[in-house]
């Protein structure tokens, strides 16, 4: 998967000629976007803390200790992990979205959440408490079943179809998720004691083991951003048509798995700290195209940007809404996400769609 | 395009489904109405017992076969004397160990399974899956002692369930037992000098109890100020609390419901992101519980609340 040398010189010039490339001002916006999140995500939370003393805490100066750990322990990693997940979602989204040609692929489309599911599942229940390697056992069953349901679907869907359609494959995945859906309750039916923690899980939360969860998954979540980034105009290039893409010489099924395994990577680190949070991987790749364009230069650059921006928010609101308590953050990704891209459609009145 | 739908809705429904089982779930936990007990003589049958909902329900012979759906309830009737009639309990009834434990399920009741024990009398803590109707049409009484609310709600149904299984006389002692220890304990605590804060963990996810909830009521007893009541506004019964707020609330005492469910303790709870900087970890108050004793409302609750007095004894020590 790392021969990333495919990339810009097999893509004639010509192809990307009418697609519009990322504009400076966007970029801009689009960090913007995400660091006023970032302050946002840190100066909001159940405990009030000032400007003054997260400035002081960032530079090192002498602030009350009790606040200083809170900010550290708690809240630096949460908008840290935010970021990552975020953005890791949202790319992940526009990707399977490009290699499928399916505005209705996500970063779930071939049993990753599903797979996920199964295995932090059957970790809650059977294997409480226990770590591998000093790592909590949770996230690496849902991060080892995320990547089963995919590579099982893949391989379903290739001896079906030998991958000639991305139809045959997107069946495989759906099969696959009802498949692991099934198991799934049905644990989670026998072990009723786990229940909470499941549905905790499943919704999606950012409360995790701090720094520990950014340093797991930062290796994934890297490499997984590179490789779809490097693939853009790849992408780009496979709007055309699978027939015609073939014709100009790319190999449209290496392409197509080099990215569908950098986004299931990406996408099974994330969820294995975050749980399967809803929406992101649709809702921000396709606020983006109907907004600035639908170049996948323009889309997978801002995705990674604006999703990490938004996950942040999601968070900080799902800290503040009911605090001291707090909602999954799957909760808030579709509540305001979906009456949000509503607008967004509506205002565009986008054919493109 | 559209084949990923099967799969999202697939998603959605389970998700719902999720939902809703635990919606079932915390009402088991968080109860109904409260239970009202009637005056029957011990042990002259038939008896008539009114349960929560209003129906009476009649017994018309003492039970020998008794089926219990409800972990608490089958506490209870051990802890009475009642444990010789008791044939089958469901899968979650884990203790006494010599209760017959079986397949049977509370939670997805399965009519003719329990109808396979040829029941005279079947006592559960909800009315789920039609259980009430199915077990009425067997002609077979069923009694539904749901979730107390405090303890006044478990003394009546120890009471109730005396009179239906013929100790009544057996149950009338265990409730004044009950009684005299929980008074004691209430007494041995003085009154602190400042409020002492009490976290109490349901799950390593932060799930908590308000003082609506059984378990809540028993820390109100102890004088204890329980920090989830201030989330009482998003979930009356069980917030789920922002670990940035228990770590900012500062509890002098921490009781993990978890250490079944998750493993948790002192150290696995000391090894969380900011936690150290917390009086009850720092001080080592951190009481791990029995996951089943402190999540039922029967008998046990003693032992809980013994545990947790001798904790509010030594930090009033250490206050003084």
């Amino acid at each position: 998967m790392l021969s990333i040398k495919v990339d810009a010189a097999a893509v004639p010039p010509a192809v990307l000629a009418g697609m519009p490339r990322l504009r400076w001002g966007w970029a801009g916006a689009g960090l913007l976007a995400l660091a006023a999140s970032c302050g946002v995500g840190v100066l909001v939370g159940p405990v009030h803390i000032g400007v003054g003393t997260v400035v002081q805490t960032l530079v090192g100066g002498a602030v009350d200790p009790g606040q200083a750990n809170i900010l550290w322990s708690l809240r630096f990693p949460r908008v840290v992990l935010g970021v990552l997940v975020g953005g890791t979602l949202a790319i992940a989204g526009a990707a399977y979205q490009g290699v499928f040609r399916n505005p209705l692929a996500d970063p779930y489309l071939l049993g990753a959440a599903a797979g996920a599911n199964l295995g932090a599942t059957l970790a809650i229940a059977f294997a409480p408490g226990t770590s591998v390697l000093g790592v909590n056992v949770v996230p690496l069953a849902a991060f080892v079943g995320a990547g089963a349901a995919v590579s099982g679907a893949y391989a379903l869907g290739r001896s079906v179809t030998g991958l000639r359609s991305a139809t045959g494959l997107i069946l495989a995945g759906v099969a696959i998720a009802a498949f692991f859906n099934s198991i799934q309750s049905y644990v989670q039916q026998t072990q009723t004691s786990s229940i909470r923690q499941v549905y905790s899980w499943i919704l999606g939360r950012l409360v995790t083991a701090g720094w520990d969860d950014v340093l797991l998954i930062l290796p994934y979540v890297l490499l997984s951003v590179v490789a779809i980034y490097l693939h853009r105009r790849l992408l780009d290039a496979l709007t055309l048509g699978e027939d015609e893409v073939t014709s100009l010489g790319i190999p449209v099924r290496r392409v197509r798995l080099i990215v569908v395994v950098a986004a299931t990577l990406g996408t099974a680190a994330v969820v294995a700290v975050g749980g399967t949070i809803a929406f992101v991987g649709i809702i921000v790749p396709h606020t983006i195209r109907l907004l600035v364009g639908r170049s996948y230069r323009v889309v997978i650059p801002l995705s990674v940007l604006f999703g990490a921006a938004f996950l942040v928010l999601a968070d900080a609101a799902a800290r503040t809404v009911v605090a001291p308590a707090e909602l999954p953050i799957g909760v808030i990704t579709a509540f305001l996400g979906a009456p949000f891209f509503i607008a967004v459609m509506r205002s565009t009145r986008a054919a493109a769609l | 395009m559209r084949t990923h739908q099967p799969g999202a809705s697939a998603k959605l429904a389970v998700r719902f489904g999720v939902v809703a089982f635990l919606s079932v779930f915390f009402a088991a936990s968080c109860g109904g109405a409260p239970t009202s007990a009637t005056s029957t003589p011990a042990s002259r049958f038939p008896v008539s017992i009114t349960a929560p909902g209003g129906a009476t329900v009649t017994i018309p012979r003492r039970p020998q076969r008794v089926v219990s759906l409800s972990p608490s309830a089958t506490e209870m009737l051990f802890a009475m004397g009642a444990g010789p009639q008791v044939v089958a309990v469901d899968d979650q009834s884990n203790y006494p160990a010599t209760a017959p434990k079986t397949q049977l399920s509370g939670f997805t009741p399965n009519i003719e399974a329990i109808a396979a024990f040829t029941p005279d009398l079947v006592v559960a803590a909800e009315d789920t899956a039609g259980l009430v109707h199915g077990v009425q049409a067997l002609n077979v009484p069923i009694l539904i002692e749901p979730a107390a609310k405090n303890l006044d709600d478990t003394y009546v149904q120890i009471k109730q369930l005396g009179a239906a299984t013929g100790h009544a006389a057996d149950a009338d002692s265990l409730v004044a037992s009950m009684r005299s220890q929980v008074g004691s304990f209430v007494a041995s605590v003085a009154k602190p000098a400042r409020q002492l804060r009490v976290y109490h963990e349901l799950d390593n996810t932060y799930y908590s109890v308000t003082s609506a909830t059984f378990i809540g009521q028993v820390y109100k007893l102890l004088g204890l100020t329980n920090i989830a009541d201030a989330a009482a506004g998003a979930a009356p019964d069980y917030p789920q609390l922002s670990p940035e707020y228990i770590v900012a609330s500062n509890p002098d005492l921490i009781v993990l419901a978890d250490t079944k469910c998750c493993q948790q303790d002192l150290s696995s709870v000391a090894a969380r992101p900011g936690w150290r900087a917390i009086v009850a970890v720092k001080s080592g108050q951190v009481v791990p519980v029995d996951d089943d004793v402190a999540s039922r409302w029967g008998p046990r609750i003693i032992e809980f609340m013994r545990a947790v007095a001798l904790h509010v004894q030594q930090l009033e020590k250490q206050a003084a």
